[in-house]
């Protein structure tokens, strides 16, 4: 990426190698607190957790803000749960003091969640969560059955496809078929990609009905003791699973096949083993056996060709969805299960910083995620750097904006923001109005 | 049948007027001599005027004969004290029956004709406009004795909720849709164009779900949160928020709303109960409501009928054959402690009255092994006036039944007791060893165990039974007394035919 960018301008002359992981850690304390000083957007982040309600309309909720829950995890791994603030300056205060490594975003509870312990569980008074974003959590580690590039928590851009394609298929099933609006793809610093949906009704599902979205999306249901991992039986597909097949099957002859080598002499024993017909795959095997061409990527694209016309001649039943069940078996989306299920879950905050990667936690546009590259998100040292070597501030300018947050910042408020915003203002006004109407119109006792 | 309630009440015949009651379970506001009834699920307040005269809030078809109740809220009826009790007993049954069922792992299909069947066997009364009476007032009736714990709640809820799936399964395509509009749930009738642009889509999905192709008069639009289980397993389309929903599977959203609105109703009701119901009836309505959550509904075994007696020197062999897990324990405890703390000599000594021993012979038992922990003397004094107290023949000479097997799995048995249910009570490890004691095989020990951790008590010892006896017990185990005569006639059938 640095050569690339190396003529274009001041800033981007700036050198970013990543740092080793190590120095990146010991470093991070002092870096951290510059950062939440200097660059982690506060008032856009508690605008949006506000959804409208820090404004004078008399619709607004002033205790909302307040019922939401943060978490804290500091150096040390120490932990602090059920943090609520009543404003946005306290939050902001809150952070500059504890400098989170990690800041955990939770439910809107029944009532302030300091104040829980003079609730009970069960009877009149109850804490209990009333609103949370509907989230996703994509992890690539989910996916080291069917990687073969790097291992553990490394992701490189040979993988990261896998990521792009979950955030294809996801986003686009969630507008087209559930209706939602407001949604955030964000980086999760290392090895993946959370998903926020904000719509006020994704926000009030109750555990049922999240539960049944996760559902709906969950295809592959697999460990380590079962063979074929994807069951695609009926005479037809869901439409939705129609759909994804197109992405999907882009992306595996355009990419995955290729940079994962899979149909190598090394690896093509796995994908034979999803063919439940042995003599097909024993066909396939003798084909390939010793077979050798000079062409590495040539190698894969002509076996695939050469499975498919095998699969597809044949008329058995166990064959009829083969071609696709090994597409979804190394592709489609692996979502954490109980991430979404439950309205008490915690998820990162977006805009956290990374302690073993420095890399700050920033939004992906889902139109472009085919552009969006892992290696090159901007780093807490590289940032820092930035705000070194920016010159002086000029009037009004944000100190972000100067540095390679500019971008992932503009796109929060323009994309994401605005939009949430300016839905919440008409929802609140309309159902006040409504409200209003009503009290007019029923009879008083 | 012998009913432990009826012993306690003597039938009378006049009417209660059921107003105030009723009103009080079903979160109606008595306004300045007017019902209200608020509908939770409307945004506004509906208001339903009720006249005295009204007979019932059941959905009725186009000709007037009623189809299926929603129990949204109670009429003003009246009832005989006597039906109070028989109409709930007689709906217990089928909740019993459906309890039974669902633990034996019945498919969808055999439970819907076991419900046909329950229901035909008690829920039918002899004046046909009378039905759909009994039907409401059992329901409402077993919502006082159900709502009173949380225990109590989720079986009604679960037992009512699958009550009504499968009846709801057996009425037209008419009904559904009403009760769709009553319960308040919005859908959109899908118009002929929509319909068409729709079509290729919803075949995909009809076929991927192995379902019947849709047409245009059978689909209906609803906001996806009220078909989880539909989405869930993609067996709907969606678009924009909506799922296209075919009217067959309309049950599967129906049927969630009828049970959260029990749920809530169920606490309410509770409320009410213990702030006023409860004070207000103790002399009439409140202890049948009370008898009814643990009532056994089946013999008593008060008096010894087909079994006949045992005698003390076939007792330890008698024991080992045909004596349940429970009075096993409790007679291999006294055995060889030759003592038992209260619980275990009412649960024990009440089962041996009902096996046949005769008052001398329990006395004699008693003492042979009490006297050789606390003295002849001290059992004279301490311990024989109760077990002659059990027979009757002390105090005010009632004679006690032997407990059931609901009553044995209630009861919470402390340090030093060893009475209760051992398929509850017992650690896992525990009850393997008693059960291997016993001599239930590896294969059978397995399923009684899974039974037993899913709480299905009863059908574990049935399991048991089954085991050890290389015969089947349909009618399961519902108390000790039973699983000893049913063995003991087993026994005599092999011995008869040995012979």
């Amino acid at each position: 990426m640095t050569k690339e960018e190396a003529g274009n301008g001041r800033d981007d002359m700036l050198i970013d190698d990543p740092e080793p992981q190590d120095k990146e850690l010991e470093a991070f304390p002092e870096r951290i607190k510059l950062y939440y000083g200097w660059l982690f957007p506060h008032a856009d982040m508690s605008k949006w957790m506000a959804y409208g309600n820090d404004g004078k309309h008399p619709a607004c909720d002033q205790s909302y803000f307040g019922r939401r829950e943060y978490s804290f995890t500091l150096e040390n791994d120490i932990y602090m749960r059920f943090q609520s603030y009543k404003t946005a300056l306290e939050l902001e205060k809150a952070i500059k003091d504890h400098c989170p490594f990690k800041i955990d975003i939770g439910p809107v509870y029944s009532v302030d969640p300091a104040k829980r312990h003079a609730y009970s569980q069960s009877g009149d008074n109850i804490f209990t969560p009333v609103e949370k974003e509907l989230v996703f959590d994509i992890d690539i580690s989910d996916y080291n059955d069917v990687r073969y590039c790097c291992s553990g928590a490394d992701v490189c851009l040979d993988c990261w496809p896998l990521m792009t394609i979950a955030i294809k298929v996801i986003d686009t099933a969630l507008r087209d078929d559930f209706g939602f609006n407001h949604i955030l793809w964000v980086y999760s610093g290392r090895r993946g990609v959370h998903c926020w949906v904000c719509d006020t009704k994704a926000r009030r599902l109750n555990n049922e009905q999240r539960s049944a979205v996760a559902e709906y999306f969950r295809v592959y249901k697999g460990n380590s003791n079962s063979k074929s991992k994807v069951s695609l039986v009926g005479s037809a597909l869901h439409p939705f699973l129609v759909r994804s097949y197109n992405v999907l099957s882009d992306y595996f002859e355009r990419k995955i096949l290729c940079s994962q080598q899979l149909l190598s002499d090394e690896r093509y024993e796995s994908i034979l083993d999803m063919i439940s017909d042995e003599s097909v795959a024993s066909e396939l095997r003798g084909k390939w056996q010793g077979n050798r061409r000079s062409n590495a990527n040539d190698i894969n694209i002509v076996r695939w060709e050469q499975l498919k016309h095998l699969c597809g001649r044949k008329k058995t039943p166990g064959l009829r969805r083969c071609v696709e069940e090994i597409v979804f078996s190394y592709t489609y989306p692996r979502i954490d299960m109980e991430v979404s299920k439950h309205m008490n879950h915690l998820l990162k905050s977006p805009f956290c910083v990374h302690p073993k990667t420095g890399r700050v936690c920033v939004p992906i546009n889902p139109n472009l995620c085919d552009e969006f590259d892992p290696t090159n998100v901007p780093t807490l040292s590289k940032l820092l750097r930035e705000i070194n070597t920016g010159g002086l501030q000029a009037e009004g300018e944000k100190v972000w904006d100067r540095t390679s947050m500019g971008k992932p910042i503009r796109y929060f408020k323009d994309s994401f923001l605005q939009p949430l915003l300016k839905s919440c203002k008409e929802e609140m006004e309309a159902s006040y109005n409504a409200k209003v109407q009503q009290s007019k119109n029923s009879l008083g006792w | 049948m012998v009913w432990e309630i009826r012993s306690r009440f003597p039938i009378t015949t006049h009417a209660i007027r059921c107003n105030m009651w009723f009103t009080a379970i079903c979160n109606l506001e008595v306004i300045k001599n007017r019902f209200t009834v608020t509908n939770r699920r409307s945004p506004g307040t509906m208001e339903v005027m009720r006249s005295q005269k009204k007979a019932s809030s059941a959905l009725t078809s186009s000709n007037g004969v009623s189809t299926l109740n929603l129990y949204r809220s109670a009429p003003t009826l009246e009832v005989r004290l006597e039906d109070f009790e028989r109409f709930a007993v007689d709906r217990l049954l089928v909740l019993r029956g459906i309890s039974d069922g669902l633990a034996r792992g019945k498919k969808p299909d055999e439970m819907e004709k076991l419900v046909a069947d329950l229901l035909k066997a008690h829920m039918r009364h002899p004046q046909a406009s009378e039905v759909n009476n009994k039907d409401i007032i059992s329901h409402f009736v077993l919502r006082l004795v159900y709502c009173r714990s949380e225990e109590l709640r989720k079986w009604f809820l679960s037992m009512e909720s699958t009550l009504f799936r499968y009846r709801f399964r057996s009425v037209n395509s008419d009904v559904h849709l009403s009760l769709m509009t009553e319960l308040g749930i919005p859908y959109k009738v899908v118009s002929q164009k929509e319909f068409e642009d729709l079509r290729d889509q919803l075949n995909l999905v009809a076929r991927s779900a192995n379902q019947p192709l849709p047409t245009p008069n059978g689909l209906y639009k609803v906001s996806f949160e009220e078909v989880p289980e539909l989405v869930a397993t993609r067996k709907v389309f969606i678009q924009k928020g909506y799922a296209y929903v075919a009217l067959n599977q309309v049950v599967s959203f129906v049927v969630p709303h009828f049970r959260s609105h029990l749920s809530k109703a169920l606490v309410l009701t509770n409320r009410k109960w213990t702030s006023m119901i409860r004070e207000q009836e103790k002399d009439r309505l409140t202890p049948i409501v009370e008898a009814l959550a643990t009532s056994y509904l089946g013999p008593d075994y008060s008096q010894d009928k087909e079994v006949g007696e045992i005698s003390l020197k076939d007792i330890d062999q008698v024991a080992r054959t045909s004596f349940p897990l429970c009075m096993q324990h409790l007679f291999n405890t006294l055995r060889d402690d030759h003592h038992l703390k209260h619980g275990g000599r009412m649960q024990f000594g009440l089962f041996l009255k009902g096996v046949g021993l005769k008052l001398d012979d329990a006395l004699a038992f008693w003492k042979a092994e009490f006297s050789q922990k606390v003295g002849a003397e001290r059992f004279d004094k301490e311990y024989a006036y109760s077990i002659r107290h059990n027979y009757g023949k002390e105090g005010k000479r009632t004679d006690y039944t032997p407990y059931s097997c609901q009553k044995i799995i209630l009861s919470t048995p402390g340090v030093g007791d060893h009475h209760g249910c051992p398929y509850r009570h017992f650690s896992e490890e525990n009850l393997r060893a008693a059960l291997g004691k016993m001599g239930v095989s590896s294969r059978a020990l397995e399923d009684v165990i899974e039974k037993a951790r899913n709480r299905h008590y009863q059908l574990a010892c049935t399991l048991t039974f089954e085991a050890l006896h290389a015969s089947s017990c349909d009618a399961g185990i519902n108390h000790p007394n039973q699983y000893f005569s049913d063995s003991q006639k087993i026994l005599k059938e092999k011995n008869m035919s040995t012979d």
